[in-house]
């Protein structure tokens, strides 16, 4: 693969419930260690976007192409089988169960001869992983509720890095953290563009679009309004984009 | 060195409690009930007897409220798989018996689950009312009669019989908690059990089965409510459709006071054991001090409250 080539295609998708359009034409390509942040106000679009690139609603019409090659996906967990992770605003952490099986959810590792849990290997798997992405937590045996807001988005995030293989879709990640966990999360996120994932970031807060994304998309009434270099625009620009006010 | 200090950390408030509680009203008994014979070996060996069929049950409990369901149907599966087996047991051998007693339980739990996993029905609703529809079919099943169970070899394997000189009940508790705790904590099903319960919205995006998973814990609960039936029909040498019909109250108390959280994602097959064995302790030593049958359902009463509410202490934060 070269370093050029998308990991991600979007062409022309269309997405409409019933008679209501929700995304109308939307083109979007993405690069391997790419940040581009998904903006808009409340009802633009962007979730359903995320919904349709991991795989919870089919496009009416237009084509997801993954590695160049076309590809459709049935529901999420075939998106997932693909490469592809979400990590929500709400986390989907199971919250009485401990890190490992966190970090294992419905993908649990088992040992022979009898297929029981390797919780062991588990355990020690997580570790490396909240270890390598700095994620600092008590152990990985920790149980979900004795963590921080910030300590569980880490661990939401490194779940995903561990499971990814092509694209992490982020939807608003530090929505309902504090200022100092979410620069935390911030960190995280810039430390992933060094495993070449392709990612895509929702979020309201401009600043941290600006701190995080390569390139700004925005969305408005479910059109595309247009992309942006976050290096060659300013929050007026962007500001007017997503108003539509000039 | 840290697997050490996870595994302390795990051993939480709510799960000592089981642990205290046994040891505290074992010892209580153990001291005032001396003369009364409450520490020989017959007397204890009644009490894992007697409780057999209520620990059975209460593994099962164990996974419906672990996924965040409830049973409450099961004392009146039990009243069904033991008439259903004793029927059967009148005319044919003994294997067609246990398996119509066991599928009845399983397909009942099944009833059960397809109207809580796909029909979206409340668990605690469904289970209510099929509390009641079963316990009228028990009754209407043989006209309020009891049915004898002639069968030796079942009532041996199920009832009184002897392996080893080791009574079949305990046979059966232990095989029970061994196969109830290895699914529940060793395998991917119950992992998904547990995740279903905390979560079901982090389980379904991670690619668990929700509603099967519902439907299974329900056919689980049924399927321990069955055997529970046998044994009692085994013990008894009898069904009647009163078997387990005082059980409900016992076997949740049992498996709350065992570590279990009543809105799930957490619980304990090896507390259940120790609940229900503590349940049992407790009527055994009642009867022992000669209390009248009323004073005896006000102590058990108040101690189950105490139970119950220390159990629950951390999780009302």
């Amino acid at each position: 693969m070269t370093a050029e080539q998308n990991v991600l295609s979007l062409t022309n998708i269309h997405k409409a419930f019933g008679g209501v359009v929700a995304i109308q034409d939307f083109s979007l390509n993405l690069k391997a260690g790419e940040v581009v942040a998904l903006v808009g106000d409340n009802g633009a679009g962007k979730s359903t976007l995320i919904k349709i690139v991991s795989g919870v609603y089919t496009p009416t019409s237009g084509s997801i192409e993954l590695d160049g090659e076309e590809t459709s996906f049935s529901d999420a967990s075939s998106a997932r089988s693909k490469g592809i992770e979400v990590v929500y605003q709400d986390l989907a952490l199971a919250d009485q169960q401990p890190v490992f099986m966190n970090m294992f959810l419905g993908r649990e590792l088992t040992k022979p001869p009898f297929g029981l849990l390797d919780k062991d290997r588990m355990r020690r798997e997580s570790q490396e992983l909240v270890d390598e992405l700095d994620v600092r937590i008590p152990s990985a045996s920790s149980t979900i509720s004795q963590l921080s807001g910030g300590q569980r988005q880490g661990i939401a995030i490194a779940r995903a890095t561990h499971w990814a293989s092509k694209l992490i879709l982020l939807d608003e990640p530090t929505a309902a953290l504090g200022v100092a966990e979410t620069a935390r999360v911030e960190d995280l996120i810039e430390n992933l563009k060094k495993k070449n994932l392709a990612i895509l970031i929702i979020s309201h807060s401009l600043d941290q679009v600006f701190r995080l994304s390569d390139r700004i998309c925005v969305l408005r009434r479910g059109q595309q309004i247009g992309i942006r270099e976050t290096a060659k625009t300013d929050k007026n620009e962007i500001v007017s984009m997503i108003t539509g006010v000039a | 060195m840290t697997r050490v200090t996870s595994r302390l950390n795990g051993l939480d408030f709510q799960q000592a409690v089981v642990y205290f509680g046994f040891l505290a009203i074992f010892l209580f008994f153990a001291v005032t009930l001396y003369d009364d014979g409450f520490l020989t070996q017959r007397n204890l060996t009644n009490i894992v007897l007697q409780t057999a069929p209520a620990t059975i049950m209460a593994i099962g409990l164990v996974f419906a409220l672990s996924a965040g369901e409830i049973d409450l149907s099961f004392g009146s599966i039990v009243a069904v798989s033991a008439l259903s087996c004793a029927v059967i047991l009148q005319d044919y051998p003994l294997p067609f018996g246990v398996a119509v007693g066991l599928g009845v339980g399983m397909g009942i739990g099944a009833f059960n689950g397809v109207l809580i996993a796909y029909l979206k029905l409340p668990s605690f609703l469904v289970t209510l009312a099929t509390m009641g529809l079963f316990a009228g079919i028990a009754r209407s099943m043989t006209d309020l009669r009891s049915i004898p169970v002639m069968n030796d070899t079942f009532t041996g394997i199920f009832g009184s019989g002897k392996l080893f000189s080791v009574p079949s009940l305990v046979i059966w508790t232990v095989i029970g908690v061994a196969v109830g705790h290895l699914i529940y904590r060793h395998t991917r099903f119950g992992a998904h059990v547990l995740a279903t319960g905390d979560n079901p919205r982090a389980a379904q995006v991670s690619g668990i089965k929700v509603p099967r998973v519902r439907l299974y814990v329900m056919m689980i609960c049924g399927g321990c409510a069955g055997l529970a039936g046998l044994l009692y029909a085994g013990r008894l040498q009898a069904a009647k459709y009163t078997l387990g019909e005082s059980d409900l109250m016992t076997v949740i108390a049992a498996v709350i006071v065992g570590g279990t959280a009543l809105n799930g994602g957490k619980g304990s097959v090896i507390g259940a054991l120790l609940g229900s064995l503590l349940m049992g302790m407790l009527n055994n030593g009642l009867i022992l001090m000669n209390l009248k049958v009323s004073d005896q359902m006000i102590v058990r009463g108040l101690i189950i409250l105490v139970a119950v509410a220390l159990s629950l202490r951390d999780s009302n934060r």
